[in-house]
């Protein structure tokens, strides 16, 4: 009995999808605390505009590590429903931002006042953003092509329709009421996106708590067919992931606009797609499809920002991010290889048994 | 009956494929006439050079430019462009093709030779090449003029380039900021894409300047690739390392505008009297009112308006008037805060 349990904690503990993201968040907070703990201080200070608002390197990772983990989301449902990746996102992600400011500020795009509440602008944005997710989950689901594949062509078309929808033009919203999506609330010191993710992580575990979505998903990215004879339509299901990163999408692109009340279709989100990808392999979920874990994903997301937010205080050159991230990605694929994985498993085994061993002997 | 319908697309697809080659062939030799015949045009052309325009002929122009959604400064050059080249002005468009690919701006290019233009207008988007379908351009008789961007071939291929100095823009900002006799600049260098044509002039000036005296520090050099949320988190870091800084050199208008939300997050004053001096590049409208609020310094302009250079050109070298100078350096502004007005806003501002 003692040892049965003693098994599970060891290599239950390895296995557990958690413990990579885990790993990683705490790696990144050694590293930092013998580097230097005042990266871990948190001050209340004041903006501009007088309200409080609390400032440190741990804030930075919350307010843009937040809207990655919403990208998370909807890429992890993509993911195991199809087994690839949408890597459209940044594209639509523009599009979304491009749709919000052009109801808001109108034809012209520079309109003084709001030409409709900010409500409604936000919505037909996340209209306008499942249509086009449907239109990634048609081409995946029924037309087979592969994700990847299918997915460049927002990826490349994007930002040229973000730019065409509102004429070209640079729009600015004045009102200050737009910032409080991607700043702060006044009296509320926290980044409002942390919020934000917080409420839409909430909506994905309730639906995946109460509703058969995650069951669905997951059969349909284990075995298409199986799932079809037990009455799933896989691809309602597929095309229904669309939708919902859609949804995500729409909702980065309202943070992302609010930031600085503007738009800039060739970099707004750039390169956001290999980041939210990334945060879902951190988070352990196959990539090829199946089974997978929400809270995973989410905690892979600000792992990635808090790597980020190290380097920013390194003054490592922005441009060589890449290639630090690309050192996780090659490590994530060696420690996630069957061959490894089963070498890994012998190694632990053994030294149960070796442990049993020594205390049958004693 | 899968199968029946396979073979019936796949007859199908060989069908159009056919006809395909078929008309590709058909067009070939007409295309090459068509290419001579602008040839012998373009010989009588330099041969008759003193009746242009009275024949109340179109002068035939081919654009090629990058993307408009590339940046601000990219929107109005390509309406700048649209306005001048109009059939009130005596230009033809033959046609017009805008695209950040270097490759598919080639076969533009071959394209346009073929349809038959007198002038071809081009703004690269990589300076490599080009040489070939230049040489192309003028056994066809095609003067090549350049705007914005120079390329990497012999200056024999082209009439004309009509370009900004990147490096002067840099100094013409360093100049501004040295002037504003501050006892001591520490600077936030932040940088454009790495490698990049004003990336480079912008920088040079400010580093070469920083190396030389012993009241300059750069506090941090970094790239944003002229993305605003880069740059705000790169002042974000900055601040939260609790290095002193009294000068943000942000090298487009997105980028200052990142850094100074990073500031106001955390209550640093900036622009006239503020602790902060804010520069920026570009002279996008909004940043000018910027300037004009009081919450940036300076802002140093890149003029996207050569069309109306290029058409003075065109209609010299019409007359039979070579340019005196091959390279036409546009003339360029850089705006303070104290000194900005209303108009300058609207006059400047893309």
């Amino acid at each position: 009995m003692n040892n049965e349990k003693k098994v599970f904690s060891l290599s239950g503990l390895l296995h557990h999808q958690l413990f990579i993201p885990v790993t990683a968040l705490v790696l990144l907070a050694v590293f930092n605390l013998i580097m230097d703990p005042s990266f871990f201080s948190i001050q209340m200070g004041l903006n501009s505009e007088g309200n409080h608002i609390l400032q440190g390197y741990l804030i930075t990772i919350l307010d843009y590590g937040s809207e990655l983990a919403i990208l998370a989301i909807g890429m992890t449902l993509v993911t195991a429903a199809s087994g690839g990746q949408d890597i459209s996102v940044g594209a639509t992600v523009a599009i979304a931002g491009s749709v919000i400011l052009r109801l808001l500020c109108g034809a012209s795009a520079r309109e003084p006042e709001l030409q409709m509440p900010i409500i409604l602008a936000f919505l037909i944005a996340v209209a306008v953003s499942m249509v086009f997710g449907a239109f990634n989950g048609t081409l995946v689901a029924v037309f087979r092509i592969q994700p990847m594949v299918a997915t460049l062509i927002m990826y490349t078309a994007g930002r040229s329709i973000a730019a065409w929808i509102n004429h070209n033009q640079l729009p600015i919203v004045t009102d200050k009421s737009y910032s409080l999506f991607g700043t702060i609330i006044p009296g509320i010191p926290i980044p409002t996106p942390f919020f934000i993710a917080a409420l839409c992580v909430t909506a994905i575990m309730l639906v995946l708590r109460f509703s058969t979505l995650g069951l669905y998903v997951q059969s349909v990215g284990i075995n298409e067919k199986a799932a079809k004879l037990n009455g799933i339509n896989p691809v309602a299901v597929k095309i229904l992931t669309f939708v919902i990163l859609g949804m995500c999408v729409a909702v980065v692109g309202l943070i992302k606009t609010s930031r600085l009340c503007t738009i800039n279709y060739s970099v707004i989100a750039k390169d956001i797609e290999m980041d939210a990808i990334l945060a879902v392999a951190l988070g352990g979920n196959a990539l090829s499809g199946g089974k997978f874990n929400m809270w995973a994903s989410v905690l892979g997301a600000y792992a990635i920002q808090f790597l980020t937010t190290t380097l920013y205080k390194y003054q490592v050159s922005s441009d060589a991010l890449p290639a630090y991230k690309a050192v996780v990605v090659i490590l994530l694929v060696i420690f996630s290889a069957p061959s490894v994985r089963e070498k890994m498993a012998a190694i632990s085994q053994r030294r149960e048994a070796r442990k049993n061993a020594g205390k049958e002997a004693a | 009956m899968k199968k029946k319908v396979l073979v019936a697309l796949l007859a199908g697809a060989m069908v159009m494929s056919m006809t395909a080659c078929g008309a590709k062939k058909d067009d070939a030799p007409a295309a090459s006439a068509a290419a001579e015949e602008t040839a012998e045009a373009g010989e009588e052309k330099e041969e008759a050079a003193e009746a242009p325009e009275a024949s109340g002929e179109l002068i035939k122009v081919g654009i090629i430019n990058n993307d408009p959604s590339e940046s601000g400064y990219r929107t109005a050059n390509v309406a700048d462009f649209e306005k001048t080249f109009t059939e009130e002005n005596g230009y033809e468009v033959v046609e017009k093709f805008y695209s950040l690919k270097n490759d598919e701006q080639i076969a533009a290019a071959q394209n346009m030779i073929q349809e038959g233009i007198d002038y071809l207008l081009l703004s690269a988007a990589e300076t490599t090449g080009w040489d070939t379908v230049l040489k192309d351009a003028q056994d066809n008789g095609i003067d090549v003029i350049l705007f914005d961007r120079t390329i990497d071939a012999s200056e024999d291929l082209y009439v004309a380039s009509v370009v900004s100095d990147m490096a002067k823009e840099g100094e013409t900002a360093v100049g501004w900021l040295a002037d504003q006799g501050l006892d001591e600049y520490k600077v936030i260098h932040i940088q454009g894409v790495m490698g990049s044509s004003a990336q480079i002039g912008r920088s040079g000036a400010l580093t070469s300047k920083a190396d030389a005296e012993a009241n300059w520090t750069i506090v941090e050099e970094q790239t944003a690739e002229w993305n605003a949320e880069k740059a705000q988190q790169i002042v974000e870091a900055v601040i939260a390392r609790g290095d002193e800084f009294n000068v943000i050199y942000a090298e487009n208008d997105d980028m200052a505008k990142g850094a100074v939300a990073a500031l106001d997050a955390h209550n640093i004053s900036h622009g006239v009297d503020g602790d902060v001096v804010v520069m920026g590049f570009d002279c996008n409208k909004w940043a000018l009112q910027e300037l004009l609020d009081g919450n940036w310094n300076y802002d140093g302009q890149c003029n996207p308006f050569q069309a109306g250079t290029i058409d003075g050109i065109i209609k010299d070298l019409m007359a039979g008037n070579v340019p005196a100078e091959k390279t036409v350096i546009m003339e360029e502004k850089g705006f303070d805060a104290s000194s900005i007005t209303e108009d300058d806003v609207n006059t400047y501002g893309i």
